[in-house]
């Protein structure tokens, strides 16, 4: 598919900007997301080409706007959905609830 | 928290992440402990150092570097390096006239087991749609000059095939042991962003 993630040879993306001694993780968020590509290949709900069928997906304006784990929780967010395991009004319960608890 | 974040996540990233995490362990489809283990494993022991080893085995031992130029994943596996994202490797070695530098202009595939996980800057966009285009203004932003007679040769990642650079050994390392050679590896030299270090 030819849409925003083939990114090579585009221009106007600005400087590199390399980070000095990075750490392998920016947030903690990130880290279950990470995980999740493991347990989700194991468990055969996922595997590399869907995932990046579902990377490719995501829209151009969220695929810019968003970074890389980002991208990670959409594809699987996607592929969850559409596999059956879980149902979007699961995850908007489930985040509603846990917003009323941190309130 | 680091405060010099290239990016913030987008409003509802968090708690998304947290619904999805709690939804997953009640359906016994992730298992929390598992993961710490993983993240821990990422965070210290896979990672750029394992790379520097295959490096300064190749500057050391002519039949190891024949070996690998010939089969990378085999040889690479001979130091214990093998594994999820580097199933399948190619190394690139820098010589006088041509240099090397891997991009994944798709996405962000990368080498884990020799190199860890790939820093921010390799999978944003900046990086990957320029290098293919002006390597050497990339270059430049990461204090490598290169002489104008270098031809740059630019290696584009996909899902199944991952590159390594074998970089120069630098001159003035002739007496150096395969430990301190290894020190001389960054994880840059081995992406093709910069060559090794020199000695101190």
């Amino acid at each position: 598919m030819n849409s925003i993630h083939d990114l090579g040879g585009m221009e106007g993306f600005g400087p590199i900007n390399p980070e000095e001694n990075e750490a392998t993780f920016h947030y903690e968020w990130e880290k279950p997301i990470f995980g999740w590509f493991f347990s989700l290949f194991a468990g055969g709900i996922i595997n590399v080409d869907v995932f990046r069928h579902a990377i490719e997906r995501l829209g151009n304006q969220h695929y810019l706007e968003s970074s890389y784990y980002e991208h990670w929780l959409g594809a699987f967010e996607t592929l969850l959905v559409e596999g059956g395991t879980i149902t979007t009004e699961e995850i908007d319960a489930k985040m509603a609830e846990l917003a009323g608890e941190t309130q | 928290m680091p405060h010099d974040h290239h990016y913030d996540p987008l409003p509802d990233t968090e708690l998304r992440v947290r619904a999805l995490e709690s939804i997953l362990v009640e359906k016994d489809l992730v298992d929390p402990a598992a993961i710490d283990l993983l993240v821990e494993t990422y965070e210290t022991k896979i990672g750029p150092r394992n790379g520097a080893k295959v490096v300064a085995k190749a500057w050391t031992d002519p039949e190891y570097k024949k070996r690998l130029m010939e089969n990378a994943s085999a040889a690479i596996a001979e130091l214990g390096f093998s594994g999820v994202q580097g199933e399948d490797m190619v190394v690139v070695e820098n010589t006088e006239g041509v240099h090397n530098v891997v991009v994944c202009t798709l996405c962000s595939c990368y080498p884990w087991p020799t190199l860890g996980l790939p820093p921010v800057w390799y999978k944003a966009a900046p990086y990957r749609s320029r290098v293919v285009r002006d390597p050497r203004s990339v270059l430049l932003e990461f204090g490598t000059e290169l002489p104008a007679s270098t031809e740059i040769h630019v290696w584009d990642s996909n899902a199944e095939l991952r590159y390594l650079v074998l970089p120069q050994r630098p001159s003035g390392t002739d007496g150096m042991s395969v430990e301190q050679l290894e020190e001389l590896v960054s994880r840059d030299s081995m992406i093709g962003v910069k060559l090794a270090d020199m000695p101190a």
